[in-house]
């Protein structure tokens, strides 16, 4: 819903872009405008890639125009401009620069990019995937918005380590079908592991920020938030959600049992809500058969325990209005705490973060609510917010770590470091006006 | 001097219920629209979260929802012949604020009127002689019929997701529903809320007596509810914070739960929030609207240009932006002439308390909802024979004890002390087993002497004027309420009260206590142009341009809660704009 200033402001960079356009427009590339079915298939498979939600500021930025900056454990990095625009976009990159830099993470100067880029997980499609991509960013709104994208201290802030990185943990190399596998299972390997880069959030990290590559998508720290386990396991991955309810959650934003918000919010509103039903059966189908951890299930905090107890009788106040109070919530409105995985995930990062700072759910076509859940940081202290989330995490047959008042104290400190959007504070200094 | 905006094809004045459905009825037409609201956007999780709605000092004493009297106010007075005063602290209604209007603080009770409240003088000088009407009485058709509206009032109440037992199902009668009905096309959304024990021993008793007991319709869940556009609600919890309040659970219908998720994600609909429209702008003809000026917090003056402007206010500010932008005649009730004004209502509300023993009576008022109760339409409208009377009009009874809130919550028999020893005593006698808000929903019908006109004395902080109400009741509201109050006593007896104790509304009107925030008229719908300021399709006769949605637009009140009628209404304008008016622009009738 465009406040008017914005309408005003939109206008008056309308009439701008329409004088850059032709420039954008005269450069010199291989792919063909004129093609109908690549252009659209590379619409696809961008939407699929989420293109737009890292290369477009989250405060109302223009699509692909970049300047979003990335939070990494290692500083920050804003990302670049993908739009035509000759200048400081990808205007007059060849075809090949554009494939080297998606599959390869090369830069057209020849520059190695940060995995912030998941160009790990790209190098599974195409050459003629990349290039259809690029037929339709050639064919978006050309802008001319000139970005610094690094800004790592450091020593993170030198390219050239990257070389060392890729050498590595970079396996360049197109995704290879299973002929073992259904055609479904494969399509759904494809999107996970391929433009999809369902790992880059899910799946846990190393201390130079490489995928542990053994416990694919088995959850991990991302942004403020905890990505959680989305292996076939039945108790902390989507193993026990049927095929229906998981397409309905990257569908629609919300199922029976969940609902998501933060950075999958995101993902959901810009990529997989466009995705087709048959692409998130297979998304589906293959997330169930990825193998969890195998951990063995950990025994619950007793209900006797003193942090329990208190926890109950905060969650009857100030939960059970809308969860319940047999936590099983109202279905695609209020997440059922009894069920959603991620109210036991073993890190209690987002459980913290959303009763601290409340949250949004998303708003998709389908579903167009977007539920909020009021923030209770003012109201209870560190120790309340243990002492519920304990309860939560360890109620109606689930098992989890006890949160202490620590814990809660850390992210207490870290979410008042970071700006409505979410955004580290420290990491967007200078750039936000 | 107005900064000129870009012109947008409609300018919707208030983002309300009526504003909400209109937005989005016409940005489904494809139409640029865009609102502007004098309060400031609301939500649930910011605004009146789970975790502090339910504080009655800061929203039922200290009125935090509300319009503050400081931005703007009315003068009051009762007799045309006494000098109006500003009301500086509101007290028999309510004037809501911000995103949302009335229907973020409502109670949802989301009733339709009977088909014989729009044919209401016909239908009465026919059954029993114009002699008969009250003296000055103004009353008058409506212009559109309940069969024009039925549709809409369907509309409306999916839109809600509205609970209850239908009474009357396409012409069929329904056991535990209102028989006096109109006839409904389908049954309701929803299956009516539970009911507390209080509510039922009432319906029970009343049932004895031989009446037709039924749930009150709720715009407060009995399940959770997805409506026709996709939008939720949960379940109610029956925590019994409702009028006055927002819901933080999305469990009480309003423009937030059930439509406004929607219009935010249309790229043709923008809003404009703290910025109060001064005026509505005409071209030189005077016949056509080009859009309105209105004031940002700032101070800033802004023109937004339209082509159809869209007036969804309160029902007064309606009224008041009217006159003050020289649209239409205003209403002189001397001469009788004008319209602009005229045939403005209330409500007259009576109630009945019960103190009961406590050893065998234990209601928990405390678990309660807006709408919860059960109701009797026996004495509503014309639903029985006036004939020896000598009075005109009704309500429905109803034993709708909504809450138990602490501070108000104190009921003691008549004759209690103020405060020490035997007041506690009485408090906590009774806390449990008193039922009070005994409900009687009486009408009350338009006379030439209660009307709004301009103060001439008073000014806002713009130096418009304020509005000026002049109301008192007549005998006909007055008799009507005693006849009323009697028959619920009889009922609370029949339950086994210990204690019965009547207040039927008596005159003069009070301004001080609250009754309903149902005002009414002032800018009425009608056949006849002389005597109503809009068309059947809620079209002003005077600026074809400009629709005005909302209780002003109704001749006399019913003896029910407005909203249901004021949400069909809106979506019998929004089908003539979409279907009508868009086609061809001009008068959709002829005067």
């Amino acid at each position: 819903m465009p406040r008017l200033r914005t309408i005003l402001a939109a206008g008056v960079a309308g009439v701008a872009l329409i004088a850059l356009y032709p420039l954008g427009r005269s450069l010199a590339r291989d792919s063909d405008l004129q093609d109908f079915a690549q252009i659209e298939r590379g619409r696809k498979l961008a939407t699929s890639a989420d293109c737009v939600a890292c290369h477009t500021r989250n405060d109302g930025g223009k699509p692909f125009a970049g300047g979003r900056p990335i939070e990494t454990p290692f500083g920050t990095i804003v990302s670049p401009n993908i739009t035509p625009d000759a200048e400081t976009g990808i205007g007059r990159w060849s075809d090949a620069e554009f494939d080297n830099a998606v599959r390869h993470g090369v830069r057209r100067d020849g520059a190695r990019l940060y995995p912030a880029m998941p160009y790990a997980y790209y190098t599974k499609m195409s050459r003629d995937d990349v290039k259809a991509i690029r037929a339709y960013l050639a064919t978006v709104a050309p802008v001319r918005n000139a970005v610094e994208p690094n800004q790592l201290p450091f020593p993170f802030s030198i390219r050239w380590s990257m070389h060392a990185w890729d050498w590595l943990f970079f396996t360049p190399g197109e995704f290879k079908p299973d002929p073992a596998k259904s055609a479904a299972w494969n399509r759904g390997a494809f999107l996970v592991t391929g433009p999809g880069h369902c790992g880059a959030c899910h799946t846990p990290k190393n201390f130079l920020g490489a995928d542990k590559t053994s416990s694919a998508l088995q959850g991990s720290p991302v942004q403020g938030w905890f990505a959680p386990n989305i292996t076939g396991d039945k108790t902390r991955g989507v193993g026990a959600m049927s095929v229906e309810e998981i397409v309905a959650l990257l569908k629609t934003g919300h199922n029976s049992v969940t609902s998501v918000a933060g950075p999958m919010g995101e993902e959901v509103a810009d990529s997989s809500s466009h995705f087709s039903d048959d692409d998130l059966k297979s998304i589906a189908t293959y997330l169930q058969t990825v193998p969890g951890g195998g951990d063995k299930p950990q025994a619950p905090v007793a209900q006797s325990d003193p942090q329990m107890q208190a926890g109950q009788a905060i969650y009857r106040d100030t939960c059970a209005a809308c969860h319940g109070l047999d936590g099983k919530g109202v279905p695609h409105l209020f997440p059922s705490l009894a069920k959603a995985p991620q109210a036991h995930a073993p890190d209690a990062t987002s459980g913290i973060r959303v009763v601290l700072s409340g949250v949004r759910s998303v708003a998709t076509d389908k579903e167009p609510s977007a539920p909020a859940m009021p923030s209770f940081g003012w109201q209870l202290n560190d120790a309340q917010v243990a002492a519920v989330l304990t309860y939560i995490r360890n109620s109606w047959g689930g098992a989890a770590p006890a949160v202490s008042a620590g814990d809660v104290g850390k992210q207490r400190t870290d979410l008042a470091n970071r700006d409505s959007q979410g955004a580290r504070i420290s990491a967007t200094q200078g750039d936000r006006k | 001097m107005a900064t000129r905006l870009p012109k947008k094809d409609v300018v919707i004045i208030g983002l309300g219920w009526t504003g909400s459905i209109l937005a989005h009825e016409l940005t489904d037409a494809g139409l640029d629209v865009i609102a502007i609201e004098r309060g400031p956007w609301r939500e649930m999780a910011t605004d009146y979260p789970p975790n502090y709605a339910q504080d009655e000092l800061r929203y039922h004493i200290r009125h935090e929802l509300f319009l503050r009297p400081d931005q703007t106010t009315f003068t009051f007075r009762n007799k045309m012949d006494q000098t109006a005063l500003p009301i500086r602290k509101w007290g028999a209604f309510m004037p809501p604020n911000g995103v949302g209007g009335g229907g973020v603080h409502w109670n949802a009770e989301t009733w339709r009127f009977l088909p014989s409240d729009f044919t209401l003088k016909t239908h009465l000088t026919q059954r029993y002689g114009a002699d008969f009407l009250p003296q000055d009485t103004t009353i008058q058709d409506w212009g559109v019929t309940y069969e024009d509206l039925e549709p809409h009032y369907d509309q409306f109440e999916y839109l809600c997701g509205t609970c209850g037992t239908a009474g009357n199902l396409n012409g069929k009668i329904q056991d535990g529903g209102n028989p006096f009905e109109g006839a409904r096309s389908r049954p309701y959304p929803n299956p009516p809320q539970k009911q507390g024990f209080g509510h039922m021993l009432w319906a029970k008793a009343a049932a004895e007596l031989g009446y037709k007991p039924f749930p009150q319709p709720s715009g407060n869940m009995s399940r959770p509810y997805v409506n026709p556009l996709g939008v939720r609600q949960g379940p109610c919890t029956f925590c019994g914070y409702c009028e006055w309040f927002g819901c933080g659970n999305y469990s009480k219908a309003s423009p937030q739960t059930t439509i406004l998720p929607v219009l935010v994600r249309k790229s043709n609909f923008s809003v404009r929030d703290n910025s109060e429209v001064t005026r509505i702008d005409r071209d030189a003809s005077g016949k056509r609207a080009t859009g309105v000026t209105f004031v940002d917090t700032s101070g800033n003056e802004w023109e937004q240009p339209a082509d159809l402007v869209i007036l969804c206010a309160y029902a007064m500010f309606n009224v008041q932006l009217l006159l003050l932008s020289g649209i239409g005649e205003p209403y002189d009730p001397a001469a009788n002439t004008g319209v602009v004004g005229r045939n403005f209502t209330h409500q007259a509300m009576s109630s009945v308390d019960g103190y009961f023993d406590k050893a065998k009576f234990n209601f928990n008022p405390f678990i309660a909802s807006g709408a919860i109760g059960m109701c009797i339409d026996d004495f509503n409208g014309d639903n029985f024979d006036h004939g020896p009377h000598g009075f005109v009009g009704g309500g429905y009874l109803a034993q709708a004890q909504t809450n138990g809130r602490p501070i108000q919550t104190a009921p003691v028999p008549k004759g209690t002390p103020k405060w020490g020893a035997e007041w506690k005593k009485n408090v906590a006698d009774y806390y449990l087993s008193n039922l009070k808000g005994g409900s009687i929903h009486g009408s009350m019908y338009s006379y030439r002497d209660v009307y709004l006109d301009l103060d001439p004395t008073y000014k806002d902080r713009f130096g418009r004027p304020l509005m000026r109400m002049t109301i008192d009741f007549h005998d006909n509201e007055l008799k009507a309420a005693a006849f009323m109050t009697d028959k619920y006593a009889e009922i609370v007896k029949a339950m086994g009260a210990k204690i019965v104790q009547k207040s039927p509304r008596k005159g003069p009107y009070d301004i001080r206590t609250y009754q309903t925030t149902h005002l009414n008229g002032g800018a009425v719908m009608g056949a006849d142009r002389k005597t109503s300021a809009l068309n059947r399709y809620l079209q002003s006769w005077d600026v074809s341009n400009l629709f005005v949605m909302g209780a002003s637009a109704f001749p006399q009140n019913a003896g029910y809660n407005p909203t249901g009628t004021v949400g069909a209404l809106a979506f019998w304008a929004a089908k003539a704009i979409r279907e009508q008016y868009l086609k061809n622009p001009g008068p959709l009738v002829d005067a």
